[in-house]
């Protein structure tokens, strides 16, 4: 664990913009880097995923929920991986996982859609910012590392904005026939819209090839594909992959159990799948917000504040869990429910980004963060 | 002749190419659509057929008793948990329910000669969206549709609103069956054992206040949302539920009706919104309802909607002004808002500003292609390739309704897909059926690769992904 103090002068501290290095776009980025950001949308409970079981708060707040929690990996004196993370506890052993808890967007108001929306734009309020924050990153990266796309039938709000991205589902209809696709390329001559977005489909569906078929019903076929588009030379550079299920209202134990499982086998399929590439890539794992530290009345947990965020890939300096823990007594916790946010969820997400991708953090920060008050992420949380 | 379109397009379903003419529509589109409110049928003949709420209901508390009968820790492994198949045979049963409910609001959404009203039914049941994702969500997800919102869709609004709180579907999705007062006797008694913890469960109570009613952002706090899941508990529903306060209620009521449990009701009264509410049972928490379904942000919420509906992703301001003052000043009545929709100019805006979601354009091309009779599963099956699985949309808000949603890559590539495969089912003739659905505003382009097409199949499904298909 992290302290207070380290945290703030590796994150916080006000630097004079002038006093930093400038770093060309292009430099040391040869298309090698690969970013995944999965999103848990419907708050996922960090403190089950991440379980801090050495706050005795824990089993008074949460009783018979605790119960198994514990038996996963024990990441330090203070933090439980849950047991259905089996792969992702290899990865905390070879230093490739590390987590951050503790950690809450700039939203403090329970609404699941407004939190996605704070999540994805990067704004301060919900709907503040028009464009997603992975789409400003596009335009931060040479047009090699910047092909982006979401593994998605519909766009999610963080890929959405001026700069050109694509979607792809897997599909189990027919393939449409060559002419037919290519009259419809001359339909959509003149309908500025429809002509962007047919051309993108048509690039996608060479791109992913006959292994769209089937794939996509589990989280390992998901995190297969999403290996597969962004191994070639010329491949998928930023992925965006939605996962639910995690608004664990009742029945939290069943529920956690299979989403977990899903997540851990999609991060283990796309590290089997890039290979060697795995070591160039880094993956966010991360949700709107969290629940409640006490279980509710109906075995589940209600919407909560502060959660965990995850980072996997042989791109990240991992083995260690970042907390400036605040405690779960009830007088820790955020208005007397929820765990307290300590590390701003945009912190970590910009320094991921900066330090993977070699930009420079108070760029970074600007530009996928251009209305809150962050001078640059956190540092150190990737390899150099 | 413009406006005949806009009135089949965007204010109903699309234009039908088979059997049933667009001719009706006669001289005065405007009159056409208030028609609909006297010519509407609540339960149209082919609801007859589908399993009842009772049946759906019975086979549930069925199946779930079966499971729970089982003693499964016995079991060796896992995977010999007997309860695992049964839990499977369960979610088949409920699978079948739900997919004939999805067949069934395709054939009335493609056969429909009311199709603004039905257009509005479909709008309300994604406004009050549930998601048949949980076991006891899957067969009643439909039911909410039939039994809460088609009654009421030309009714008071406070009427709708209260249907849909009762109902077997949303108690069950938003966990509220399950919530028990802290200190009501059943909470007093099971705390004072100590064994387990009994309590509220405030999901139902927030949706309803930032998706049903007032909207997000308007004012209320978490202390709002607190006291209403208070007023709330009781709301239950009869052989469904699970834990301590279904087995306390059990054999009251027949399996699916909604049921006050004074048990489980949170004594006292409450403080919502700066207004008090005496402790009055049921009535404490309709008396919020009641409330909450006239109030001004209520109002601004609807308009807003409705106005993004029919009108455009951003709508005019003008436009949502209007249908928040008569909103208002009728106390919810909603077909002097429909009214007003109809009258107003701004939703007769030549452009299709409006990108058709899959649903509607699914249902377009039925009615374009006359195809009134697709196997349940096919409709079910269709829909969750083209992104849009029926009364799944995967969270309480519904699905979005603006076209940064739907016009995708993807999007496209699957309709264009689906549009060669239906194509091919049909004799149709694209030549004379484009100038059928949309009169003088068939585009010279689509009219261009009609012409061209190698076959009758690939023109009529050029036809229906045309640009002027896609939007209305």
């Amino acid at each position: 664990m992290i302290t207070r103090r380290t945290l703030i002068s590796s994150s916080l501290a006000v630097i004079g913009t002038a006093a930093l290095p400038r770093i060309s776009f292009a430099a040391g980025s040869g298309g090698k880097r690969r970013f995944i950001f999965i999103i848990q949308r419907g708050a996922a409970d960090g403190l089950y995923s991440v379980a801090p079981v050495g706050d005795p708060g824990l089993r008074a707040a949460r009783g018979n929920l605790v119960d198994g929690v514990g038996e996963g990996m024990k990441l330090d004196a203070m933090f439980a991986l849950h047991p259905a993370l089996k792969q992702t506890a290899e990865l905390y052993k070879g230093g490739e996982a590390l987590f951050v808890h503790a950690v809450a967007s700039a939203n403090r108001d329970r609404s699941h859609f407004d939190a996605q929306n704070i999540l994805e734009t990067g704004g301060p309020r919900a709907y503040a910012e028009k464009d997603g924050w992975m789409n400003r990153l596009v335009g931060l990266l040479p047009a090699a590392d910047g092909k982006a796309m979401a593994l998605a039938q519909t766009l999610p709000a963080a890929l959405r904005g001026p700069r050109a991205v694509t979607n792809y589902a897997p599909s189990r209809l027919p393939d449409a026939s060559q002419d037919l696709m290519m009259r419809v390329t001359d339909l959509y001559a003149h309908d500025t819209q429809l002509r962007g977005l047919w051309q993108s489909a048509l690039d996608t569906r060479a791109l992913a090839g006959d292994l769209g078929e089937g794939a996509g019903r589990s989280g390992a076929a998901t995190g297969a594909l999403a290996a597969k588009l962004m191994l070639p030379a010329d491949g998928v550079r930023l992925m965006m992959i939605e996962t639910g299920g995690w608004d664990t209202h009742s029945a939290q134990k069943g529920r956690m159990n299979g989403g977990l499982n899903g997540l851990d086998q999609m991060i283990g399929a796309i590290k089997a799948g890039l290979g060697t590439a795995w070591g160039d890539t880094v993956v966010l794992v991360a949700t709107e917000f969290g629940r409640t530290v006490a279980v509710n009345g109906t075995g589940g947990t209600d919407h909560g504040t502060g959660s965990a965020a995850m980072l996997f890939g042989g791109a990240v300096k991992g083995g260690r869990v970042i907390a400036d823990w605040p405690g779960l007594r009830s007088s820790d916790q955020f208005e007397g429910r929820d765990l307290k946010p300590t590390v701003a969820l945009e912190s970590v997400i910009a320094g991921a980004v900066a330090g993977h991708f070699a930009l420079d953090p108070a760029q970074v920060a600007r530009v996928l963060y251009p209305s809150l008050p962050m001078s640059k992420g956190i540092k150190g949380l990737i390899r150099v | 002749m413009a406006e005949t379109s806009i009135a089949l397009n965007r204010f109903g379903l699309g234009a039908q190419g088979g059997a049933r003419g667009n001719d009706r529509v006669g001289g005065d589109p405007r009159r056409w659509l208030k028609a609909q409110f006297s010519n509407y049928q609540p339960q149209p003949a082919m609801l007859a057929a589908l399993p009842t709420r009772g049946e759906i209901a019975a086979q549930l508390a069925d199946n779930l008793q079966a499971v729970r009968a089982v003693a499964g820790k016995n079991a060796a492994s896992e995977a010999a948990d007997p309860r695992k198949a049964m839990r499977k045979e369960a979610r088949q049963d409920a699978r079948a329910q739900h997919v004939a409910q999805v067949g069934a609001r395709m054939r009335m959404a493609v056969a429909s000669d009311t199709p603004f009203i039905e257009r509005l039914v479909h709008f309300w049941a994604n406004h009050f969206a549930v998601s048949a994702d949980k076991l006891t969500t899957v067969g009643f997800a439909g039911m909410l549709e039939f039994e809460a919102i088609r009654p009421h869709v030309l009714g008071r609004f406070a009427d709708m609103l209260i249907a849909v709180e009762q109902h077997p579907a949303m108690l069950l999705y938003l966990d509220q069956a399950q919530s028990i007062g802290p200190d009501s006797p059943l909470g007093s008694r099971v705390a004072a054992r100590g064994i387990r913890k009994a309590g509220l469960n405030e999901n139902l109570a927030r949706e309803i206040l930032e998706l049903h009613t007032l909207g997000v952002r308007t004012g209320y706090t978490q202390a709002d949302v607190t006291e209403f899941a208070r007023a709330m508990t009781g709301w239950t529903v009869a052989g469904i539920g699970r834990g301590p306060a279904a087995r306390l209620l059990a054999g009251t009521a027949a399996p699916g009706a909604f049921l006050f449990a004074p048990q489980i009701h949170e004594p006292g009264d409450r403080n919502i919104l700066g207004r008090g509410y005496p402790a009055a049972g049921e009535a404490q928490a309709r008396a919020v309802l009641a409330d909450l379904a006239v109030h001004p942000a209520t109002a601004q919420h609807i308009a807003t909607k409705l106005a993004r509906h029919f009108v455009a992703d951003d709508p005019p301001p003008t436009l949502v002004a209007k249908l928040k003052a008569v909103f208002l000043e009728s106390g919810g009545d909603l077909p002097s808002v429909y009214a007003a929709l109809i009258d107003a100019p701004e939703a007769w805006a030549p452009a299709q500003s409006k990108f058709k979601t899959p649903w509607e354009w699914s249902v377009s091309t039925f009615r374009a292609l006359g195809l009134e009779d697709t196997p349940d599963q096919a409709v079910t099956g269709m829909m969750a390739e083209l992104g849009q699985p029926v009364w799944r949309p995967g969270s309480p808000a519904g699905f979005d309704d603006v076209a940064v949603r739907w016009a995708g890559p993807d999007a496209l590539m699957k309709r264009v897909e689906v549009a060669q495969r239906l194509a091919a089912r049909v004799n149709v003739d694209a030549r004379a059926l484009g100038p059928r659905l949309f009169g003088e505003r068939l585009s010279a382009d689509t009219q261009t690769a009609i012409a061209r097409a190698g076959e009758g199949a690939e023109a009529t499904a050029l036809l229906l992904v045309s640009p002027e298909f896609m939007r209305r």
